[in-house]
């Protein structure tokens, strides 16, 4: 596990749990899964302390734990689904994009809660709806809409269950574990309200007084608890991807096709395949909507385009049945992060730079000769800029020796890109800007903290004003106890820590897409 | 090993032009000390992307972090003792308090982090009461009493020997351990009741108590 991304989770905790609950799993991340006393031992934190932030760790899907050999409870830490909260206002949206504000807010209420029963989220976002709705003065809608949102979620497996736990003879917890089969995590429980069980939160012993006092109203889906599913939300981020990919290269309508055949092989195609399910043709039509009027003969030109094309979008794999296509995902999403790494190289080193490096990328591996020659740039410059390049490690070098003493004057020396190698550098280096922007918000929140609190104080006394039904000069007269330099000074804190939060979340589209692609090279390189 | 080779004349064990300096070209003078922690920039980042959904999507990661701090599910240090007792203090961690409830289902967690609910134990110490003085008068009423309820006692008893002879004596057993199981379980309740509340306000404490765990503030005035 890479520091800086170690760090990057810690601050994330730090701004979102508290403290305590970033040191535990600082400490979970840094030496893998432990048991309590030990955490307690080295962290020096109460133990009372730690359980409760391992509670609210394991509340949010965080960590799980196992019983090991010699019988004592393990907590393992997840640090990547930590580190993903950065993505949440992502796919928050994303929810909202696709199937409005309900969906939005069962969304929110999940990732704010870690995981939640079907009936508490609905019934709460249709309040929050409600209380909106009235302000903007609509009419209600009932929690039973919400419900057939939520159910909608589970279908598109936007939503999935909780990992299962493991009971041992006596009832009590030891371990979690996933469902073996993924349908299972997309069952629906009823919702009628008719068969009601006891509720008995303890696990065991005598009933208590509080769960006979709720008794009352015990939701009908108890147990069954729910939480997003993010490799749902990150394949349609990476559809959106390759969609936007061709939209920018070829034309709206290529887009809409391609829009189209990944929806179409969406079910056919396995999960984490490098190229999708083959398609026809006939089908491709078919299954475009009508309203874009093309013809059988346009949707053939645009397939035989993006065929052509240099990224490789799709290919075509047989001529049989009019021609059946496939969508090289991995060839996208390769020359998405190589477009990205590109991008970074003349951000950072220059356009002659990224001359050089191009040229290395397309010539495979060349010697210093040669590429000041296909670069075309003059030998000592060039020199210059290939070695800067090569102390940050972006290209590297292979000796190969003409004899065996591997004596300089008798070896060539090849440059070359490691793509993969290149992609894993400034995805660290995401990680520690993404981790640096956290830090620099807070210290300006900290710098400002006076005026802050100030402006707090004065939007709350004008607001009860406005309760109490004050006039326009008495409003004003508060308003003015923020003298001009102090609103300058709240203004340009404002700027800064939006800026640094919009950073934080492009910088998280990049750390995404980089991830991605060294995902689906991991699987496609050969096992030596 | 530089320039240890005799009448050399050179710093270098090998031949400078190999590296690609051509004769009489200077060397660049050697670094020697760290690079600087924050180097001049020379390319300036590039502006950020705008948009709509961008600015949406800063607004629900501002409004996640404002919500994220005020759910159960934030835990900091105890907070440090203030310089002055405020009289707003009061009500702000009032609020608090109702805002930051939250009970895990523990059907889902190990149970090793379930708090442990600290039983209270019944200490025999009673307050030193003086006895009451029985004067001579009132133990003559109470032997008064005594014999009216002997006499009565020994009618019912009368009856009652009339009315079933033979099983007589396994009733009042029966009767006798009837009310003892009633009295265990007036006790049980009692019990469970404290460990109710008890647990309830021992969960989630904003730390106010921190440090200060040897005494128990609950166990009523000491004598």
């Amino acid at each position: 596990m890479s520091k800086c991304k170690v760090e990057l989770a810690y601050q994330i905790l730090k701004e979102l749990h508290g403290e305590v609950v970033a040191e535990i799993a600082r400490h979970l991340m840094k030496f893998g899964p432990r048991h309590i006393k030990l955490i307690s031992e080295v962290t020096q934190l109460r133990v009372n302390q730690i359980k409760k932030g391992i509670c609210i760790l394991i509340q949010h899907n965080f960590v799980k734990f196992d019983r090991n050999k010699k019988g004592v409870t393990e907590y393992a830490i997840n640090t990547d689904a930590v580190s993903l909260q950065l993505r949440y206002p992502r796919y928050i949206y994303c929810a909202k994009t696709l199937y409005g504000d309900a969906a939005e807010l069962l969304v929110e209420e999940l990732l704010q809660n870690g995981q939640s029963l079907m009936s508490i989220a609905s019934e709460r976002v249709t309040q929050r709806l409600n209380e909106a709705l009235e302000a903007t003065g609509n009419p209600k809608i009932t929690s039973s809409l919400v419900r057939d949102k939520f159910g909608l979620l589970v279908k598109t497996h936007f939503l999935r269950r909780c990992q299962t736990v493991l009971t041992d003879d006596e009832n009590r917890v030891i371990s979690s574990e996933e469902p073996k089969e993924t349908e299972s995590l997309f069952i629906l429980p009823p919702l009628e309200a008719g068969s009601k069980r006891k509720r008995n939160p303890d696990g065991s012993g005598p009933p208590s007084k509080r769960s006979k006092m709720e008794e009352m109203d015990i939701p009908p889906d108890d147990g069954v608890y729910w939480m997003i599913n993010v490799e749902r939300f990150h394949q349609y981020f990476r559809d959106q991807l390759i969609i936007n990919c061709v939209n920018s290269k070829i034309d709206k309508q290529a887009g809409e096709i391609i829009r189209n055949m990944l929806r179409l092989s969406e079910i056919k195609t396995e999960p984490h395949s490098t190229v999708s399910a083959t398609m026809t043709i006939t089908e491709i039509f078919h299954s475009l909507p009508k309203e874009l009027g093309m013809t059988k003969h346009i949707v053939e030109q645009y397939l035989s385009i993006l065929t052509e094309d240099s990224v490789d979008v799709i290919s075509k794999v047989c001529d049989s049945s009019g021609g059946l296509y496939v969508i090289n995902i991995f060839k996208v999403l390769k020359s998405l992060c190589q477009a990205h790494i590109e991008s970074f190289v003349q951000e950072r080193f220059g356009s002659k730079c990224l001359r050089i490096f191009r040229v290395l990328i397309l010539k495979k591996h060349l010697e210093q000769k040669q590429i000041e020659e296909y670069a075309m740039i003059p030998t000592k410059e060039a020199k210059e800029l290939l070695y800067n390049m090569f102390a940050e490690h972006f290209i590297t070098l292979t000796e190969i020796s003409k004899t065996v003493d591997h004596a300089p004057s008798r070896t060539y020396y090849v440059f070359r890109v490691n793509i993969d190698q290149v992609a894993r550098i400034i995805l660290e280096k995401c990680y520690k800007a993404a981790g640096n922007a956290i830090i620099r918000r807070q210290m300006e929140v900290a710098k400002h903290k006076r005026v802050l609190d100030k402006q707090e104080r004065v939007d709350a006394i004008i607001a009860s004003l406005d309760q109490a039904g004050a006039d326009e000069a008495q409003k004003e007269e508060i308003k003015e106890t923020i003298t001009p330099p102090e609103k300058e000074q709240l203004e340009r804190c404002r700027t800064t820590v939006n800026m640094l939060e919009q950073s934080e979340i492009q910088t998280d589209e990049t750390i995404f897409i980089i991830e991605t692609y060294l995902y689906y090279s991991l699987l496609n390189t050969p096992i030596k | 090993m530089a320039g240890r080779g005799r009448g050399r004349g050179k710093t270098m064990s090998f031949n400078v032009e190999m590296l690609g300096f051509g004769r009489g070209e200077t060397l660049p003078a050697p670094v020697q000390q760290p690079r600087p922690i924050y180097p001049p920039q020379i390319y300036k980042p590039v502006a950020l992307k705008e948009g709509e959904d961008y600015e949406y999507m800063l607004a629900l990661k501002q409004e996640f972090r404002g919500a994220a701090k005020k759910s159960p599910f934030y835990l900091n240090y105890s907070e440090k003792k203030r310089d002055v007792e405020r009289y707003s203090d009061k009500y702000q961690l009032a609020q608090q308090e109702s805002e930051r409830k939250w009970i895990p289902d523990w059907r889902m967690f190990p149970a090793e982090l379930k708090p442990a609910t600290r039983r209270k134990i019944k200490s025999n110490i009673k307050p030193n009461l003086k006895k009451a003085r029985v004067t001579e008068r009132d133990k003559e009423d109470i032997v008064k009493k005594l014999e009216i309820l002997e006499t009565t006692d020994s009618k019912t008893e009368d009856k009652d020997k009339e009315d079933d002879e033979k099983d007589g004596e396994e009733k009042k057993k029966k009767d006798e351990d009837g009310e003892d199981i009633v009295d265990e379980e007036e006790i049980f309740d009692d019990e469970q009741l404290e460990e109710e509340t008890d647990y309830g306000q021992s969960y989630f404490d904003n730390g106010e108590g921190f440090g200060d765990d040897d005494d128990d503030g609950d166990e009523g005035p000491v004598y």
